[in-house]
C-alpha cells in the first residue's frame, strides 16, 4: 500500500465514509469538509437510528416544553382541590366520552391528588437530566482512565485495569445498592452509585480505542513529522478514538435512567415529592389492581425513553462502524 | 487444558482479593459513620461506642481489615442486626430461592434466545426477523420491575378465574405442604456440613419435589416460578437473540457455508450444523455476561413477587439499614459472577482449541 501526500489516512481524520478529496497543497491544515454531512446523513439511512431519533425528539421536546404541555402543577393536589370522588380518580379524557363536567386528567390522579399525565411530563426532565450526567461523569473518568492506560501501558495499565477489572464483577445494580445505603439515598448519591459502577465500562472501550489507532499509519505520520506527544494524543488519538464511546455512552444512557430508576423504584434515588418515574411507580404499586395506569404510564414513559437511546445508539454504531457495512 | 484452568484460576486471586477489599471499603472508608448507618441518625453516642465495640469498629483500618478477611475464611459473614442471626445462615435459607430462580430464567433466555436468534438469522429481513428484534429492543428497554407489574397485572386480575391465571406471588399456594428433604430422606439427625449442604438443596422446591418424587408441590412450585422467571429472563432474552443473530450472520456468509449448500447439504442442516455450531461462542460469552443481568434483576423481581430470595433480602435490609447483610450479599453475588465466568472461559476453551493452545 502507497500513500500519496494528501492521503486522507495520513492526517488521522476520522475515516467516515467518502472522504473528501483534498488539494497536495493543503494537506498539513486541510479540514474535511463533509465529514460531518456524511456521518449524519449514514446514521440517518438507519432505520433504528431514526425510530430512536424520534422517540429521543419525542422526550427532549416534552422535557424542554414541560410547563406548556402539563396542564397541572405536577407537585400539587389538584384532585383533592377539585374534590374528586374515588371513581373520578381514574383517566378522564373528554374526547373519549368523559363527562364535559368532570376536570380532565389523561392518566387520572395518584394516591396523593396529583395529575398524573403531569408528572410523566415533568419526569422527563429528571430522567433525561438523570442518564446525560451520570453517563458524561462515567465517561469523563473513565476515559481518562482508559487512556492513560493504553498511553503509559506496562505496570500502569496492568494495575488500572485489574482495578476496573474489580468492578466489573458486581453486579451494577447491587454494587449500586451497597454505595447508596452507606451515602445516603437521594438522587445524587443514585446517581454517583450508577456512575461510578459503568466508569469500568468506559474505561475498557476507551482503552482498546486507544490501543488500536495507536498502531495506526497516521499516527507514525504524524510522528515522522515531528508532532509532540501531547499533540498526537489530543489531536490524533482522541478525536479518532471516541467513536466506539460516543456509541458506548448512548447505550450507557439508558443503562442508566433504567438503573436510576430502579434505585428509586427501591426508595433509594429520587425521593418524594419530586417526579421521578420509578419513584411514581413505588407510590401506587399497591394499587396496580385496581389503577393500573398509575403504573403504566410512567413504566411506559420510562420504556419509550430508554428505546430511544437504545435504538439511537444501535443505529449510531451501526453507522460508525466500518466493519459493520455490509 | 488443565494448565489453562490452573492459569485462569491463578488470573482470579487477585481480582477475588480486590473484591473483598471493595467490600469493606464501601462499609468503613465512606463518608459515614457505620455506626449511623445501622442504628438510625438518632443514635446515642454510647449506643454508637457499644456498637464500635461489638463490631470491632474502634480498631485500626488494617486491624479492622485483619479481622473482616479473617472471618470470611472462617466461613463467618457477619451477623444480621435486624434479625440477630448469623447471615451466612440466612443465606442457606434464601439463596437457594435466587439460584432456582435465576437458572429457570436463564433456561428459558438461553432455549429461546437461540431458538428466535437462529429463525431470525435464518429468514433475514423476513417477518419472523423484525418481530424478533422489535421484541428484542422492547425486552431491553422495559425496566424489569414495570414488566413484573404488568405481567402480574394481566396474568392475575386480567385473565383471574380462567385458566391461564398464574400466582402473582410467593413460592406455594396456600395449603400446599412440601415434606422438607431432610426429612424425606430421613436424615433429621443428620448435623454438620453435610446437614447445610441437603437443606440448600431441599430449599430448592423445584428439585427436591422433583428428587422426592412430590409431583403436586413440584407443579405448584412451577407455576409461582413462571411470572419471576419470565419478568427476569426479559433481558437475557433479547441479548441471546441479538448476539445470536448477528453472530450466524457472520458465519452464514462465509464461502465454506456455500461450499455446504453447493454440495447439496440440506439448508436446516447447514445452519444448525456448520453454522450454528461456529456461531456458538460469541453467544456463550453473553449467556456468562448476562449473569450480572440477572442477578441485578432478581433483587428487583424478588421484590415484586415476593419471593424470598438474596434479592428480596436486600431490599428488606435496606429498609431496615442492616448493613452487614447488604455487605455480605455483595460479596456473595459477586463471588457467583467471578466463579461462573471463570467456568464460562473454561468451557469457551473446551468449545474452541485455539484458545486453550494460545
Amino acid at each position: 500500500m502507497s500513500y500519496l501526500p494528501g492521503d486522507d489516512r495520513l492526517l488521522g481524520r476520522t475515516e467516515a465514509a467518502g472522504a473528501a478529496p483534498t488539494t497536495p497543497v493543503d494537506t498539513l491544515t486541510a479540514r474535511p469538509g463533509n465529514l460531518w454531512r456524511d456521518t449524519v446523513q449514514s446514521i440517518l439511512r438507519q432505520r433504528s437510528a431514526q425510530v430512536g431519533l424520534i422517540l429521543l425528539t419525542l422526550l427532549v421536546g416534552t422535557a424542554a416544553l414541560a410547563p406548556l404541555i402539563a396542564p397541572y402543577n405536577p407537585d400539587e393536589a389538584v384532585g383533592i382541590e377539585q374534590g374528586l370522588t374515588t371513581e373520578q380518580k381514574g383517566p378522564c379524557v373528554h374526547l373519549f366520552g368523559c363527562p364535559e363536567a368532570q376536570p380532565e386528567h389523561y392518566f387520572g390522579v395518584d394516591r396523593n391528588g396529583r395529575d398524573v399525565f403531569s408528572r410523566v411530563v415533568f419526569g422527563s426532565r429528571v430522567s433525561l437530566y438523570v442518564g446525560v450526567l451520570t453517563v458524561g461523569f462515567a465517561i469523563v473518568i473513565g476515559s481518562v482512565v482508559g487512556a492513560l492506560a493504553a498511553f503509559l501501558g506496562g505496570g500502569v495499565d496492568n494495575v488500572l485495569m485489574r482495578i476496573m477489572d474489580v468492578f466489573l464483577v458486581f453486579p451494577a445494580l447491587v454494587l449500586a445498592i451497597a454505595i447508596v445505603t452507606v451515602l445516603g439515598a437521594g438522587l445524587i448519591n443514585a446517581q454517583i452509585a450508577i456512575g461510578v459502577v459503568a466508569i469500568p465500562v468506559y474505561a475498557r472501550v476507551m482503552r482498546a480505542s486507544v490501543l488500536s489507532v495507536r498502531e495506526r499509519d497516521f499516527v507514525t505520520a504524524s510522528r515522522a513529522l515531528g508532532e509532540s506527544g501531547r499533540g498526537i494524543l489530543f489531536r490524533r488519538i482522541f478525536p479518532n478514538a471516541m467513536t466506539p464511546l460516543i456509541v458506548a455512552g448512548t447505550l450507557g444512557i439508558a443503562g442508566a435512567i433504567l438503573e436510576v430508576a430502579a434505585l428509586s423504584f427501591l426508595g433509594l434515588g429520587a425521593q418524594p415529592p419530586l417526579a421521578e418515574w420509578g419513584s411514581m411507580i413505588a407510590l401506587d404499586r399497591n394499587q396496580l389492581f385496581n389503577a393500573p395506569w398509575l403504573i403504566l404510564a410512567p413504566g411506559m414513559a420510562l420504556t419509550i425513553s430508554v428505546l430511544g437511546f437504545n435504538l439511537f445508539g444501535d443505529g449510531l454504531r451501526d453507522a460508525l462502524d466500518p466493519r459493520l457495512n455490509r | 487444558m488443565l494448565q489453562f484452568i490452573a492459569r485462569r484460576l491463578l488470573l482470579t486471586i487477585p481480582v477475588l482479593a480486590g473484591v473483598i477489599f471493595v467490600v469493606f471499603a464501601i462499609a468503613r472508608l465512606l463518608p459515614g459513620d457505620p455506626c449511623f448507618v445501622a442504628l438510625g441518625q438518632r443514635a446515642t453516642v454510647e449506643a454508637c461506642e457499644a456498637f464500635d465495640e461489638r463490631y470491632g469498629l474502634n480498631e485500626s483500618i488494617p486491624v479492622q481489615f485483619g479481622i473482616f478477611v479473617g472471618d470470611l475464611v472462617s466461613g463467618d459473614l457477619g451477623t444480621s442486626i435486624a434479625y440477630g442471626r448469623p447471615i451466612s445462615e440466612i443465606l442457606v435459607e434464601r439463596m437457594p430461592v435466587t439460584i432456582e430462580l435465576t437458572l429457570f430464567a436463564l433456561t428459558i433466555a438461553t432455549v429461546v434466545g437461540i431458538g428466535l436468534g437462529v429463525a431470525s438469522a435464518a429468514r433475514r429481513n423476513s417477518r419472523i426477523d423484525v418481530a424478533t428484534m422489535m421484541v428484542a429492543n422492547f425486552g431491553v428497554s422495559i425496566p424489569v420491575f414495570v414488566l413484573g407489574l404488568i405481567l402480574i397485572f394481566f396474568f392475575a386480575v386480567v385473565l383471574k378465574d380462567t385458566p391461564l391465571a398464574l400466582p402473582p406471588s410467593g413460592r406455594l399456594s396456600a395449603g400446599v405442604i412440601i415434606v422438607p428433604l431432610a426429612e424425606a430422606w430421613g436424615m433429621t439427625d443428620l448435623d454438620g456440613p453435610l446437614r447445610v449442604v441437603v437443606d440448600f438443596v431441599g430449599n430448592m422446591y423445584l428439585i427436591s419435589t422433583l428428587i422426592t418424587g412430590q409431583w403436586g408441590a413440584f407443579g405448584d412450585a412451577a407455576v409461582h416460578l413462571i411470572l419471576p422467571a419470565i419478568a427476569l429472563a426479559t433481558i437475557p432474552l433479547a441479548l441471546i437473540a441479538r448476539m445470536t443473530r448477528s453472530s450466524l450472520l457472520e458465519v452464514l456468509g462465509q464461502d465454506y457455508i456455500r461450499t455446504a449448500r453447493a454440495k447439496g447439504v440440506i439448508e436446516r442442516r447447514v445452519i444448525l450444523r456448520h453454522g450454528l455450531r461456529n456461531a456458538i461462542l460469541p453467544v456463550v460469552t453473553v449467556i456468562g455476561l448476562t449473569l450480572g443481568a440477572l442477578l441485578s434483576g432478581a433483587v428487583l423481581t424478588e421484590t415484586i413477587f415476593g419471593l424470598t430470595g438474596i434479592g428480596l433480602t436486600i431490599t428488606q435490609s435496606i429498609l431496615g439499614r442492616d448493613y452487614p447483610v447488604i455487605q455480605a450479599v455483595t460479596l456473595i453475588t459477586a463471588i457467583l459472577y467471578l466463579t461462573v465466568n471463570l467456568v464460562v472461559d473454561v468451557s469457551y476453551a473446551f468449545l474452541d482449541p485455539r484458545i486453550r493452545l494460545e
